[in-house]
């Protein structure tokens, strides 16, 4: 037991310079996460001095048996928390062989999108508030829930402290100090309002690695929970009824929104917004339908709504903003299973370019 | 320093005298530390923070321990208030880009004050001023507590914020001057998960009587130290001004006291000890109660006796001070008694070392007063008082605050005061 341990956590420096870099790819669901890992032989801190890789494409449902080979494309590096050292978690996106982005690859057209000169030089800020549930395994039901039956009614939970109160916590700061370590820049973390819920937020982050960070983000929360024999769920609806859902809000802001006379930058984006509504909705993930309902903090799926300080909108403006003229504003619509790349750049798409 | 939050196997408490209904594993969720390879006796007990299937590696708790002081400067600010039931502790964390000596250089924040009860949907963000900071005994290294209060976006303490008005009042310069030190016993009850009955009792059934359990060592005798003696060091690393511990006469019931602090503080301190208290009792899967009467019948309640002193009181001649004091708060009564807690008079009896919660009183090195006076106070004519009026769950701010007013703010008419000053017996 102690050697397994001892193993795990050996400090390789002292003996090679090799070191290890987990390649991490999107699956073919869109939301599954993926990774291998290979022995480089020295220390890297430049994405571009990574080799491409590949992957049998067809185990996970991205590519066909007689031609399976999907390359990876090195894209973000992070310092890898569970092996410390110079080792390193690399975020990858996926091409056929010929150069081509594969269909469930949606970093790409995002990565497109962010480079285009008029976006590039708006400095688009995004702020994620990544929800999740975690489960017990192996009977799809939240932590701390009595099997077959219910917990208390919500009220308690939202922050708070206390063994009847609080469930998970240790996963929820365990991943904190993970993000931290690894140069995620996660912004904070709470208690969410249903039992079992938690939040963390990442941001402010510019343009394409808005969705790096987030992906690897869920990565490490997937391993932490791994760790933990306990299951994560990004499901936006985990428990039907007069239960929170799980949502991914995307707090949004330009360099014109930030700057005097930001606010009325804010309030045209928001029209622009308001009239692609239905385009969005359909890219801010799959079951939103059971979540968006117009209770429990949402707005109803059909509607478009926004207010300041209101969490029952589809777009929320902050206090702070309202008062200081400028600042940002937070799309509450996205559900926890949104793929962070399409929603940041459409975002993007639709309020800088349409 | 999460490490101070193990106990070594030696902590495991497990039941020698035998009873019909309580077996080995209810003993088991003292434990703060599960042992690796027992981990399957555990698991009726959910320690509900981690509970590790491949109980081989435990690589959480390494993240956990991580010290990030050498990859980046940023630390963790853990903002803690108080929710809308005046009694629930909230918090959420934000990273800061670099450590924070004082309070002054932390940013406001504002959170969902229609979570908590504090504000409606429609416009739910509650304000949250940073008050003091301690150091976080979880996450160590440069990562921080911050206890605050809430206000509306314009700037208005929300009704359930009680700090405000008490730092108006330590902040008037009568007050000031005299220098006011608190000394807070906080009682609480241990209570085993799920069922709402205390930590060590049989479910379903009761502990013999009170005798033993008072300051005892023992199996059949102490119920929960791990978690007293977990919770004092942790207040020590904060620097929260904790000054002992002691088991109380009802078994599963503790005590701690905070102080001597002067002013505020006293409110600050008190609320940042209760919230490391739910931590810990969160990761030992014990539920904590500060309902002042837990068990009805032959079993003490919990109670927040409030020692007080001002610089009249610890000079020369302190004595009569402190008797014009205990006057005035004759005269008050039932504003003090409103005041110290929700179900007071479930546990203000008159029995159990309380006095009757309608009737004042004071004597010396009598607990069954409303008010008592140590024996050396008497002795060198000057020291403190202790009001024992106030239960488990009131509000530190409220109660140290009106102990000021009343003493130092408030003056009776000159017949109220001949009055009571007859009934009392006291030569003013």
């Amino acid at each position: 037991m102690s050697l397994l341990s001892d193993l795990v956590n050996l400090n390789l420096s002292d003996t090679t310079k090799q070191i290890i870099a987990e390649y991490i790819w999107i699956g073919g669901s869109g939301m599954d996460i993926r990774s291998k890992a290979r022995t480089l032989p020295g220390p890297v801190t430049d994405p571009s001095k990574l080799p491409k890789w590949n992957y049998d494409g067809s185990s996970t449902g991205q590519a066909a048996g007689d031609d399976s080979e999907v390359i990876l494309y090195p894209q973000a590096i992070f310092r890898d928390p569970f092996r410390r050292g110079n080792n390193i978690l690399v975020m990858c996106d996926a091409y056929t062989p010929a150069g081509n982005p594969i269909p469930t690859n949606k970093r790409h057209n995002a990565a497109k999108i962010f480079s285009n000169s008029k976006v590039a030089s708006e400095e688009p800020w995004y702020g994620i508030e990544q929800e999740y549930t975690l489960m017990q395994k192996g009977v799809n039901w939240p932590i701390g829930w009595p099997v077959g039956g219910f917990p208390g009614p919500q009220g308690p939970y939202y922050c708070g402290v206390g063994a009847d109160k609080a469930i998970g916590r240790d996963i929820v700061d365990a991943h904190y100090k993970a993000c931290l370590y690894a140069g995620i820049s996660i912004s904070g973390v709470n208690g969410e309002v249903m039992p079992g819920q938690w939040e963390f937020q990442v941001g402010p982050v510019e343009g394409i690695s808005a969705g790096d960070q987030v992906w690897i983000a869920r990565f490490l929360l997937e391993r932490i929970t791994e760790i933990s024999g306990v299951n994560v769920s990004f499901d936006p609806k985990p428990v039907p009824g007069d239960w929170n859902g799980a949502g991914a809000h995307c707090n949004y802001s330009t360099k014109t929104m930030r700057n005097t006379e930001g606010l009325a930058v804010i309030k045209k984006a928001i029209e622009k917004l308001q009239v692609k509504h239905k385009q969005h909705i359909a890219a801010y993930g799959e079951g939103n339908e059971r979540r968006l309902t117009g209770k429990h903090e949402t707005a109803d799926i059909n509607t478009f709504s926004w207010g300041v300080a209101n969490r029952g909108a589809s777009v929320r403006v902050g206090r702070d903003t309202e008062k200081e003229g400028k600042g940002y504003f937070e799309d509450r619509r996205p559900a926890s299973n949104m793929d962070p790349y399409v929603v940041t750049s459409m975002i993007a798409e639709t309020t800088i370019l349409g | 320093m999460a490490q101070i939050l193990a106990a070594s196997p030696t902590c495991q408490m497990k039941l020698t005298k035998p009873s019909p209904i309580a077996s080995s594993k209810l003993w088991s969720s003292v434990m703060l530390k599960q042992k690796k390879q027992n981990s399957s006796k555990l698991r009726s007990f959910k320690v509900m923070a981690l509970q590790s299937d491949n109980s081989t590696i435990n690589r959480v708790e390494s993240l956990l321990n991580l010290d990030t002081k050498p990859f980046t400067d940023r630390i963790i600010a853990e903002y803690i208030w108080i929710g809308g039931s005046g009694i629930d502790l909230r918090s959420k964390s934000r990273t800061l880009e670099k450590p924070v000596e004082d309070p002054s250089e932390l940013p406001k924040w504002n959170y969902d004050g229609s979570s908590t009860g504090q504000a409606p949907g429609e416009d739910s963000e509650v304000i949250l001023y940073p008050q003091a900071i301690f150091r976080d005994p979880f996450r160590g290294g440069g990562n921080i507590l911050v206890i605050c209060d809430t206000y509306t976006p314009a700037g208005e303490p929300i009704p359930t914020n009680k700090r405000a008005r008490a730092a108006e009042i330590f902040s008037n310069k009568k007050v000031n001057e005299e220098i006011p030190w608190f000394g807070i016993e906080q009682e609480y009850t241990l209570l085993q998960p799920n069922v709402n009955w205390p930590l060590g009792w049989p479910v379903g059934a009761y502990p013999g009587p009170q005798g033993p359990y008072y300051c005892g060592v023992g199996a059949e005798k102490s119920w929960g130290r791990d978690i007293s003696d977990a919770h004092y060091k942790a207040c020590l690393y904060a620097g929260i001004n904790i000054s002992g511990t002691n088991g109380e006469v009802m078994p599963g019931q503790w005590e701690f006291q905070v102080g001597p602090s002067v002013g505020i503080e006293a409110g600050d301190h008190v609320w940042c000890a209760r919230y490391l208290l739910e931590r810990i009792t969160e990761q030992a899967g014990v539920v904590l109660t500060l309902d002042p009467k837990p068990i009805e019948g032959d079993w003490n309640g919990a109670g927040c006796h409030t020692n007080y002193s001002t610089k009249s009181m610890r000079e020369e001649g302190g004595f009569d001070v402190i008797k014009k004091a205990i006057l005035n708060l004759s005269l008050r009564h039932m504003e003090h008694i409103s005041a110290y807690g929700e179900g007071n008079e479930r546990r203000l009896t008159g029995k159990h070392e309380t006095a009757s919660i309608d009737q004042f009183s004071w004597g010396v090195a009598n607990r069954g007063c409303s008010i008592r006076v140590g024996r050396d106070t008497e002795k060198k004519g000057k020291g403190y008082l202790e009001d024992r009026r106030p239960a488990s769950n009131m509000d530190p701010y409220i109660v140290t605050s009106l102990l000021a007013e009343t003493t130092l703010l408030w003056e009776p008419t000159l017949e109220a005061e001949a009055l009571a000053a007859q009934k009392l017996s006291l030569k003013v």
